[in-house]
């Protein structure tokens, strides 16, 4: 039984996964483009989620460690000639990381509404910072950069085409999806469960809750910080506005739309969203935040659950 | 032009503004206390409230007209979100209002952009006269404000603590179903204090607008600094945010003698996450042992 609907998961998995591969020879250039930017802001929302739907903590400040991923990225293709793609990696990593360590530390101590306002101001703060320096970080207009080459030295060398560019993309998404499902339901995933159902209880049995969480924090700033940086090499260009709160916000609105607790759900909730989001911009014009917003609100309160809710049990087995 | 001076004219300026953010925030830990809703939206009705005071404006030429019809027309507002998103999840953790109050406040911030363009409007302060401050002519209409938004929160203390429905609200705060049984109509003090709060929010934008434009995302650097001075006073707790709104006040006027005033904000940001480090349930409550 149990086997049974493993392999129907695994199968489903594979047939996802083998439609996104085969998507960019059939989507026209703007579809191809849309889908690989659902998938960056998918990852997002599933970083997010370790923290919203397995440990029970709402970030605000996811933002943050996306911008930040992104600044890193920046710093290194445009310091480095020529450009190298696995050095914006690092670069941005390590700067999410650093960020993601900072914010932990200090915002783990507090729980529920002061977690989530801790983490805002947090990612504010960072925006603050980089908006102003304008000699570091060009302040409003943010920086410009040439897409690297998808290359190993020595051996070989392709350049980011968007088909390209989208299976790259897929390529981390995926693991990184995997990654973060080995997470969940690995020991250290469980007693994060554990502290979302009875944080009390947790700690009695002896586990450090603190360490537990600021843990937690760290890798779901990494997994945003690497959605930054895929962001950065698509649209070759890092900006303020991606630091600012309201991405936080977006990125918490993909993970209740799509179902908290699922890391599919998020991604799903990503898509919807921004599909949505082309359709009323098309109808609204620039407005589409109204009907979207009234949409999301429809959401929390009569489907708590999101789209995928009714799946949660399968899809963490 | 030397630093003592700067330092004073700072200082009344940091307590005029920490007077219009106390209004602010009182509206936003009035909602917190007694209906934990946080509530995205405040700063959304800070900004329409300056809106309806722009358009009364326009229409009647009576500032005062205007500031008294955008409360009402606010509150009116307060209430039927009330009533529409948050009723619902009445009982259900207090971070699915956070999600709803911030799914409002989308709709209500791009609505504004929709409705009134991006341009920034000019709301005319009634009343002109200028006095000197050491090098600067300083206008009695900041004072007016300081004085006016110090009446309104006096008003509201003295209604919560004489009042009848004051005395209900209360009831509400300590024991929500204790007040039902006492035939307290529960569902409508609160929405009643939701309208509150929101009145309360659109008067702070009507007499905060002659200082700067009134434009639709005014409202989101409120609802921040507001945030910060309703945990630094301590969530639900009055009299702490109108001292923690003057405190963070004071602090970014003077820093701002230092660095830009967009930097300013970092030191309140600093302020806010030392008060969450050490004394957590607010800088002027008694941390329980």
């Amino acid at each position: 039984m149990r086997d049974r609907r493993l392999l129907i998961y695994w199968l489903g998995f594979a047939v996802v996964l083998a439609l996104l591969t085969a998507a960019p020879l059939v989507l026209p250039e703007f579809w191809r483009r849309f889908l690989t930017e659902i998938l960056i802001w998918g990852l997002l929302a599933m970083s997010s989620d370790l923290l919203i739907g397995y440990t029970g903590m709402v970030s605000f400040g996811h933002s943050a460690f996306f911008g930040l991923g992104m600044y890193g990225a920046a710093a290194a293709l445009l310091t480095t000639r020529p450009p190298s793609l696995w050095l914006a990696l690092f670069y941005g990593l390590a700067a999410a990381a650093a960020v993601a360590a900072f914010v932990a530390y200090f915002s783990t101590r507090l729980r529920d509404i002061y977690f989530a306002i801790t983490t805002l101001i947090f990612s504010q703060i960072f925006y603050v910072i980089i908006f102003t320096s304008t000699n570091l970080t060009g302040g409003e207009n943010g920086l410009n950069f040439r897409r690297p080459a998808l290359a190993i030295p020595g051996l070989f060398s392709i350049p980011l085409t968007p088909a390209a560019l989208h299976w790259f993309v897929l390529a981390v998404v995926a693991g990184s999806y995997l990654i973060l499902r080995r997470i969940t339901q690995s020991p250290f995933g469980m007693v994060l469960q554990s502290i979302r159902e009875n944080e009390a209880r947790t700690r009695a049995i002896g586990y450090p809750v603190e360490r537990y969480k600021i843990v937690a924090v760290m890798l779901s700033g990494l997994f945003a910080g690497l959605a930054g940086v895929l962001y950065a090499i698509q649209n070759q260009f890092a900006a303020p506005d991606f630091v600012f709160f309201l991405v936080s916000g977006e990125t918490v609105i993909y993970n209740v739309i799509g179902g908290i607790g699922t890391l599919v759900g998020p991604l799903v909730g990503a898509g919807f969203f921004l599909v949505l989001r082309e359709g009323f911009s098309r109808f609204f014009t620039e407005f589409y935040l109204i009907p979207l917003g009234v949409i999301f609100i429809a959401i929390v309160i009569f489907l708590p659950q999101g789209l995928l809710g009714f799946a949660r049990r399968w899809l963490n087995r | 032009m030397d630093l003592i001076d700067q330092i004073l004219i700072q200082t009344i300026n940091g307590i005029v503004t920490g007077m219009i953010l106390a209004l602010v925030a009182s509206g936003l830990t009035l909602i917190f206390g007694i209906m934990d809703v946080v509530n995205f939206a405040h700063g959304e009705l800070f900004m329409l409230g300056a809106y309806v005071g722009v358009l009364t404006l326009s229409a009647t030429g009576s500032f005062w007209l205007a500031f008294v019809a955008a409360s009402l027309v606010i509150a009116l507002l307060g209430a039927a979100i009330y009533l529409v998103t948050l009723r619902p999840l009445l009982g259900r953790d207090p971070l699915t209002t956070i999600l709803a109050t911030f799914g409002v406040s989308l709709v209500l911030q791009n609505y504004a952009l929709w409705q009134f363009g991006p341009a920034a409007r000019k709301i005319q302060e009634p009343i002109t006269g200028h006095f000197s401050l050491f090098y600067l002519d300083y206008p009695y209409y900041r004072l007016v404000i300081a004085a006016l938004a110090g009446a309104i929160m006096g008003g509201l203390w003295l209604f919560l603590k004489y009042g009848t429905y004051g005395i209900w609200i209360r009831a509400t705060t300590q024991d929500r179903v204790m007040a039902q049984a006492m035939g307290i109509p529960v569902p409508w003090v609160l929405a009643g204090v939701f309208a509150i709060g929101s009145a309360m929010a659109a008067a702070s934008g009507v007499l905060y607008g002659p200082t700067v434009g009134v434009n639709y995302a005014m409202g989101i650097d409120w609802v921040l600094k507001a945030f910060i001075v309703v945990v630094v006073g301590g969530m639900g707790n009055l009299g702490g945010s109108v001292l923690a709104a003057i405190f963070i006040s004071l602090l970014e006027a003077y820093a701002s003698l230092w660095v830009s005033p967009s930097q300013a904000v970092i030191v309140s940001f600093v302020a806010l996450i030392l008060t969450l480090l050490f004394r957590p349930t607010g800088l002027f409550v008694a941390t329980p042992k």
